[in-house]
């Protein structure tokens, strides 16, 4: 009955796609414990439920070496006849905690496999960030009702500058989708990344300090619909971090050389740009400072 | 000369010679004339100031006519003020004199160095531009007059504008109505039998354009056959003939009259010029749309002009045409638009004109060997079929599509990273899932902790995000994209802006100016230097003005600019000390180093 469905659509459905970091390597030293960050985070995804009941969520889980989705709430099967075997679950998320332990054990045979370059402790965000985009343009696709979709983004793991090409390009995918990304960062280092991606795209971001009043600042942040936010304020970054990886070594930077035709960044001078192959000239600065000494020796004669 | 002012108590005031004068007090100084009548009631009080006063004119003190000051203005307007005595008429003299002198000389000198090569176009054309421009009047007010850049140096940098202006004169063609010419109505009066038509260039030329059988007329008869006159009328006779739909009376007059049979035939011209276009028209294309229009059908179908579908006896088929063609013509004309641009009222011209244009688009059409050729190539390519055709093997260039991975993953191994034993970090991440794990065996066990957050830390969340918010609203502003510059009071935002103006302007021409290589560039890069520090003076006043809360966000806005004021400073002084150290060659004077 199409016509029900969007008599009780409201502006304030939405859609939440949480990107859950799971990286082992975060997780072995922090002050939380893995298990109570769960428990703020699954009470917060309960919340969120409960705003409306049209209201979705999705989550997806960022691992070391993979990502795959864990939870979906739209799905019927979540309720099937699964036996908790505990006492505290509530059935709603037995099947999420579930397959997110499934999916630890595939992420940790996945590393086992991979023999291990040296890296970066990050977790592998632009993986779930595609997956994420690729969940909601689904979700666009699928008719003209549908809920406000944004995704909230809960990071520990330091930023890996190798993957500073495939994020920005998913950066710039949600923007252009008009889909804000929320960036929680529970880490120690500042997360460029993030920053940058919540102020282009037009979301929130905001480091907690208190890491176990981590529900309060969930529910009170980044609970609110998108809607809802044009009448509530919310904490914004004094500045952002604008810097980039340079394409070659991936270290980053903020000053360095550009191609003018592929806009590449580099952070020492190369004869070929390697992404476009195209040729550079001589340096601007090399020819000027050979004029000059030439004209300033001519009126001394 | 500053300051002084002249007054006079005696003074009449004449607006014509004429007038007997009305008593008052004359005050002149530097900026304004002031002329009050002693008579409260009377209405001649003046003012005028002194900028606008043109000339003057005094009667001489020998002649026997009393001391008359006669002042014009810009304006045109005239005042003679009668003074008691020639002295005083003298000494009032004298200071408008003065006054005028020190107006008109600074003017000259502006204007006698720079008009030299330049001519009156390009001064109207500067004065336009500054007028339309504010911020440009400000910045030239404020560096030409104050004789810190010349007129020229300023308007170096500014060519475009000046350049571009010309540009947008060329003119816009204007195109055919599309109301028919034929739809012209004449006038009447109603007493007599008379109709009145009113001929304008414009309809002519669109009569020329649509009918080229009546254009070639035009050009054979007159005015050899007939005057203009006589033409029109021939015409409009045919035309009336036309609508009374009465083919047996415009035959008969066809047959007498050997002019008037060729406004009613069928027009020649154009049905050779249309057989033409068939014959080049690809054989592929449906010609029965076309038929509408084509003067080599019979007309056995179509409307007539008034909405009657008479048959008509097969002789005067001729003299009929159909609505439908008319408009087909029309709208062809009105598509092509304006082919010439001739702009006469000699009717003869423009038809000639635009039989010279049709005879050239004739040659140009008219097809080569090889245009022939290459048609008929092409109309057999796009009548093939291709079941009856042999296999045709195009070369293949095959596709190079590159692995995305090699893009992303290329520089791999470039990265640098703080090299840890690989043995240890394999255990390490093995430890690590291990205890993930364990986490959420944990949590699957005994569920989600109880409390889930204690009240006090709630509550300490709370009040330092109440904080940060608030904090981050007095910085900031409500919106993160929400510039700085409107939050300030808009006097300081546009001192601030001018002043980023006025510094770019004063930079390009400073560093255009190194390496100084003329005494001009010097005295140039000096007086730039004057001003630079006068605008940085200027930057740290408005910085302190500013009120407190603004003062930090101010200063940043304001540091590039001085910074990069700075930078030039420091490159003049590094400079002179370099010339200086230069001219001194070799002396080196005791003690110095």
């Amino acid at each position: 009955m199409p016509s029900v469905a969007s008599k009780q659509y409201s502006d304030d459905v939405s859609l939440l796609v949480l990107l859950l970091d799971t990286n082992p390597l975060f997780w072995s030293n922090t002050s939380i414990t893995f298990s109570q960050f769960l428990s703020h985070v699954l009470a917060f995804l309960n919340a969120v439920l409960g705003l409306n009941q049209l209201n979705q969520v999705v989550v997806i889980a960022t691992g070391y070496s993979s990502c795959d989705y864990i939870y979906d709430s739209s799905l019927t099967s979540n309720h099937g006849n699964f036996e908790s075997r505990g006492t505290g679950m509530p059935p709603l998320f037995a099947s999420l905690l579930k397959k997110l332990e499934d999916f630890v054990t595939k992420d940790e045979e996945l590393s086992r496999e991979e023999g291990h370059e040296d890296r970066t402790p990050s977790c592998l965000l632009s993986g779930s960030l595609s997956m994420a985009l690729c969940y909601i343009q689904r979700v666009f696709r699928s008719g003209h009702i549908h809920p406000q979709p944004r995704i909230l983004c809960l990071q520990g793991s330091p930023d890996g500058p190798e993957q500073y090409v495939a994020v920005m390009n998913s950066i710039f995918s949600a923007q252009r989708l008009m889909v804000p990304i929320d960036s929680c960062y529970i880490g120690v280092q500042n997360s460029a990344f993030l920053q940058q991606a919540s102020y282009i795209t037009g979301g929130v971001h905001h480091t907690p300090k208190q890491l176990d009043g981590l529900f309060q600042y969930l529910t009170t942040i980044f609970a609110t619909d998108l809607h809802s936010r044009g009448f509530v304020q919310l904490p914004k970054p004094i500045g952002v971090d604008f810097r980039a990886s340079c394409f070659c070594h991936k270290k980053t930077i903020d000053m360095g050389y550009i191609c003018s035709v592929c806009l590449s960044i580099f952070c020492e001078h190369h004869k070929k740009c390697s992404t476009c192959g195209s040729v550079f000239g001589q340096s601007k600065l090399d020819e000027a400072s050979s004029v000059s000494d030439k004209k300033r020796k001519a009126p001394h004669t | 000369m500053a300051g002084e002012q002249v007054e006079n108590r005696g003074v009449k005031y004449k607006s014509s010679i004429k007038d007997p004068g009305t008593p008052g007090f004359l005050r002149i100084n530097e900026v304004m004339l002031l002329f009050v009548p002693n008579d409260p009631k009377s209405d001649s009080k003046l003012k005028v100031q002194t900028k606008n006063i043109k000339s003057h004119k005094n009667t001489k003190e020998a002649s026997n006519k009393p001391p008359w000051l006669h002042l014009t203005t810009y304006q045109g307007r005239n005042h003679i003020f009668e003074f008691e005595n020639y002295p005083d008429m003298h000494t009032c003299r004298d200071f408008v004199a003065a006054l005028d002198k020190n107006d008109e000389e600074p003017k000259k000198a502006a204007v006698s160095t720079s008009t030299e090569q330049l001519s009156i176009k390009e001064l109207e054309l500067r004065f336009k531009l500054l007028k339309e421009n504010s911020e440009l009047q400000r910045l030239h007010k404020q560096f030409v007059e104050s004789k810190v850049l010349t007129e020229d140096e300023f308007w170096a940098t500014r060519k475009k504008l000046l350049g571009k202006d010309s540009i947008r004169k060329s003119k816009q063609q204007l195109g055919l109505k599309s109301m028919m010419v034929s739809g012209i109505k004449p006038s009447t009066d109603g007493r007599t039998n008379r109709v009145t038509f009113n001929l304008t260039p414009e309809i002519i030329f669109q009569i020329f354009a649509e009918k080229p059988a009546v254009r070639q007329a035009f050009i054979n008869y007159v005015p050899s056959k007939m005057t203009e006159k006589d033409f029109w009328t021939k015409y409009f006779r045919a035309e009336y003939l036309y609508s009374t739909k009465n083919t047996a009376v415009a035959a008969a007059e066809a047959a007498e009259d050997e002019e008037l049979a060729v406004f009613l035939k069928p027009d020649e011209i154009l049905a050779r010029e249309t057989r033409q276009k068939i014959r080049r028209v690809d054989p592929t294309l449906d010609m029965e749309a076309d038929e509408g229009d084509d003067y080599s059908h019979l007309m056995d179908h179509g409307i007539q002009r008034d909405g009657t579908m008479d048959v008509v006896e097969p002789q005067n088929d001729q003299f009929k045409r159909s609505l439908l063609q008319d408009l087909n013509r029309h709208a062809a004309v009105v598509l092509e638009g304006r082919s010439i641009d001739v702009d006469s009222e000699d009717t003869r011209i423009v038809a000639e004109a635009l039989t010279r244009v049709k005879q050239v688009s004739k040659a140009d059409g008219e097809t080569t060997k090889d245009a022939n050729q290459e048609r008929l190539e092409r109309m057999s390519r796009v009548a093939g079929m291709e079941d009856l055709q042999a296999p045709q093997n195009f070369p293949l260039a095959p596709l190079s599509i590159k692995d995305p991975r090699d893009y992303f993953e290329s520089q791999q191994g470039n990265i640098v990273n703080v090299p840890r034993g690989a043995k240890g970090l394999k255990r390490n991440v093995h430890e690590a899932y291990g205890l993930l794990k364990e986490s959420i065996v944990e949590i699957r066990a005994t569920g989600l902790s109880d409390p889930l957050i204690k009240p006090e830390v709630s509550f300490e969340v709370f009040s330092s995000l109440t904080r940060t918010i608030s904090t981050a609203k007095n910085i900031i502003g409500k919106n993160p994209r929400e510039s700085f510059l409107d939050r300030l009071p808009k006097s300081t935002k546009d001192e601030v802006l001018h002043h980023w103006t006025s510094i770019q302007e004063l930079l390009r021409h400073f560093w255009s100016s190194y390496p100084i290589t003329t005494p001009y560039l010097h005295t140039k890069v000096g007086k730039l230097k004057d001003a630079m520090s006068n605008t940085y003076s200027k930057l740290d006043a408005m910085k302190e003005s500013v009120q407190s809360d603004l003062r930090h966000q101010v200063s940043l806005l304001v540091r590039p600019m001085q910074q990069a004021l700075d930078a030039a400073f420091q490159h003049y002084e590094a400079d002179l000390q370099r010339r200086t150290a230069k001219s001194s060659g070799g002396e080196r004077p005791n003690g110095y180093v």
